[in-house]
């Protein structure tokens, strides 16, 4: 008889599917980060002077802050001298007017990757935006979703064609002092994802944004920015990957989400980075900043997140609930195999009467993984009668990884509720040999069985996606325990 | 159908089972009785393929095959079934998928087709109406929640989707009244058929009242003491088993190195 722990050792060597690399000509700035820099990325970019000056506002900004060290995650000292800042694929013309400018390379890696750029071989009923490097490469159904007023388009566009909103709202919610990689990158940002739902409009496709690393020692910086007017609705979902390379890369992004009465803007990550191999060399350092603001009342935001790539994840997708009646959710999965590390939460800001937060936290722990929640819930003494409710799970697989959970409850007034829940438990051989004895394979008990306990998340995600994510799920998980 | 020579058994390197032997065929049903500790729960975990438990001799053939040298799962797909003492809760798992990912794995092992949702639940429905359960069970995650009773129905559930060659049913009577008791037993028998065969292990005999055996064997200090007919399993019920232990120490030189109940 064969142990178990043998069996699902047979499982390791899991293969990262998006490891491959685009040959494809890129523009380059030189490595390093200086004032320069900053100049260079913003000329070749056309953008007014205003986001100039905001840029280098931020750059100095930077200069006079510290890397934070309080995550409870451990990585070298990252080089900034060494990251290159920009790269684009090269154009002939000043940017692609239609998909059929658009580099068939391009096409074909998203192709690779399962999101068809072009429309006729659409994802059912999802818009997206792809964004290769630092630059949007190709945003689809476009026109459809500008005959309602919606706009979906790559950031550097909406410079362009909507400069009163970028002006309006850029740093509204995440402002370039926030801290440290939200700083760089107001300063070093490329590029990213607009979309603008007018009063009253029900945006009636999923949007989404493909983030994709290709060159090597790149630095991914972009922003997304989602402006939810007067009871409108959205549902908004990224995805991300690279290739796998033996050097690390950061990615530093900054979602910026602003609901105003009664909008209803629901955010899901699938986010698949590359996580480094099994020796823990490579993989991306994905440290993000991602806030929504509830300016009106009863107005929501929603955030679901599955995360299971990257080397480090380092983030906190957060609300601030200013509307009364405004409601703030978190659903999250986080994944760390192999040498994998992820600190992530989320921050609930009661500031506005009767509001509510609901947080949902699944951590999974395998291989030499070590996975933190942390979380904050802040009740301000205005925020009277609101409630909040966070439930952290843990889940081990193996006994060579870690969970941890860092939450921090902070209540100004005598009129709210705040609950706090939370679970460790280990993946039971009981369990898989229940399911092997029923016929199931190693692979695919643990499977159902992870899937099981991420389920309350899942049910969160659109349809295809949670789909993906189960899948995706089961991907990174093979080989993980043991 | 099941043939096991000789088998000798540990657990963390203290010997358990010590050359049992036992035939089963086909139509047939055993029940295995004992004394806490003899090894009737080893035997069970044994036979299903359960990592823990060291085979260190003997053999156990299977409709001609090495049953030892099988995966739990393609034991489980080869029509091995085990009804758990403990049955294991799975949160968030649909009972109804978690069965039908088991059922289409046997019938992908047969070489049959496998049943879609639709099919697979109208096979699910009928079985419920033989067994008389709720079918509320279905849509609620496997045995979480479930009450004592219910996670006992519900593996002989399990086992009448899955239809099993050879149903091991350990201690399936413990820890149910004496209705659930009726109702568990009643559904066993429906699934008597002679292709199949059953291996009831249990403790007491009550079990033994509604389903009948056409044998009945003690275990004790890891081998089978005694075989007889249901008349045994009323004898041990009436007068305990301290008359058979001291009959068989009386016929072996070597004394036996497990006391009653010590283990």
């Amino acid at each position: 008889m064969s142990t178990s722990t043998e069996t699902i050792e047979q499982f390791v060597n899991r293969e990262y599917q998006y490891g491959f690399v685009t040959d494809i000509e890129t523009d380059m700035a030189p490595r390093g980060l200086s004032e320069d820099t900053v100049r260079l990325i913003s000329s070749k970019k056309g953008e007014p002077d205003f986001l100039l000056e905001w840029r280098l506002k931020a750059y100095r900004y930077w200069l006079t802050m510290k890397e934070p060290v309080w995550p409870n995650v451990y990585y070298p000292k990252i080089d900034y001298q060494n990251i290159i800042y920009y790269s684009a694929p090269k154009q002939k013309t000043d940017g692609p007017k239609s998909l059929d400018e658009v580099d068939p390379k391009l096409i074909e890696t998203y192709k690779k990757l399962g999101i068809p750029l072009r429309e006729q071989a659409r994802l059912a009923g999802v818009a997206v935006d792809a964004v290769f490097d630092s630059v949007s490469v190709a945003t689809t159904f476009k026109g459809k979703l500008g005959e309602m007023g919606i706009i979906f388009c790559s950031f550097s566009e909406a410079v362009k064609e909507h400069p009163e909103l970028i002006k309006k709202y850029l740093g509204s919610v995440v402002p370039y002092t926030d801290n440290y990689f939200a700083a760089l990158n107001s300063a070093v940002y490329s590029d990213g994802s607009f979309c603008y739902i007018p009063k009253g409009v029900k945006c009636p496709m999923e949007l989404s944004t493909y983030f994709r690393i290709n060159s090597a020692d790149t630095g991914q910086f972009e922003r997304t920015l989602i402006v939810a007017e007067e009871g409108s609705s959205v549902s908004y979902l990224e995805g991300c990957t690279a290739p796998r390379r033996d050097t690390n890369q950061l990615h530093a992004a900054v979602v910026e989400i602003v609901a105003m009465d009664r909008a209803d803007v629901k955010y899901s990550t699938v986010q698949n980075w590359y996580p480094g191999d099994e020796m823990g060399r490579g993989g991306i350092y994905n440290f993000v900043t991602k806030r929504g603001l509830c300016k009106g009342v009863s107005s929501k935001i929603s955030w679901t997140q599955v995360e299971t790539g990257s080397a480090i994840t380092w983030k906190y997708p957060s609300v601030i609930l200013k509307g009364d009646n405004s409601v703030g959710e978190f659903y999250s999965v986080a994944l760390t195999t192999n040498y994998q590390q992820a600190d992530t939460g989320t921050k609930m800001v009661h500031i506005g009467k009767n509001t509510r937060s609901t947080i949902i936290s699944k951590g999974i722990s395998a291989g030499r993984g070590q996975n933190s929640y942390r979380g904050q819930v802040k009740v301000m003494r205005s925020a009277e009668g609101s409630r909040n409710f966070s439930q952290c799970d843990s889940l081990l697989l193996g006994d060579k990884c870690g969970a941890h959970t860092f939450p921090y409850i902070e209540v100004k007034n005598t009129s709210s509720t705040v609950e706090h829940e939370a679970s460790t438990s280990k993946i039971g051989e009981d369990q898989i040999f229940y399911c092997r004895q029923r016929g199931l394979s190693t692979q695919d008990a643990i499977n159902m069985i992870v899937n099981g306990y991420c389920k309350e998340v899942f049910r969160q995600l659109p349809m295809e996606f949670a789909v993906e994510a189960q899948k995706l799920l089961g991907v990174s998980l093979e080989g993980s325990v043991g | 159908m099941l043939e096991i020579k000789n088998l000798h058994a540990q657990v963390e390197g203290k010997k358990i089972l010590k050359g049992l032997n036992l035939t089963i065929q086909p139509g047939e049903v055993h029940a295995i009785m004992g004394p806490n500790g003899s090894g009737k729960s080893t035997l069970a975990q044994v036979l299903a393929g359960r990592d823990a438990y060291d085979v260190t001799e003997g053999k156990v053939i299977y409709n001609g095959l090495d049953l030892l040298d099988m995966e739990p799962e393609e034991r489980a797909r080869a029509g091995v079934f085990l009804a758990f003492q403990y049955p294991v809760e799975i949160p968030g798992v649909n009972s109804t998928y978690f069965l039908k990912a088991a059922f289409n794995e046997v019938r992908k092992h047969r070489g049959e087709a496998e049943l879609d949702a639709i099919d697979f639940l109208n096979l699910v429905k009928e079985k419920m109406k033989v067994l008389e359960l709720p079918q509320s069970l279905l849509n609620r995650p496997v045995n979480e929640g479930f009450s004592g009773g219910e996670k006992k129905r519900n593996e002989i559930f399990q086992m009448a989707v899955l239809d099993p060659k050879l149903a091991i049913l350990d201690e399936t009577d413990s820890g149910l009244d004496i209705d659930a008791l009726r109702l568990v037993a009643e559904g066993v028998n429906k699934l008597k058929r002679p292709d199949n065969a059953q291996l009831i292990i249990t403790h007491y005999q009550r079990l033994l009242d509604y389903i009948v055996p056409d044998f009945v064997h003690v275990l004790y200090d890891g081998r089978i003491i005694k075989t007889g007919e249901k008349r045994l399993a009323l004898d041990l019920e009436e007068r305990g088993y301290d008359w058979l232990l001291a009959e068989y120490r009386s016929q072996t030189t070597e004394t036996p190195s497990g006391l009653v109940g010590a283990r």
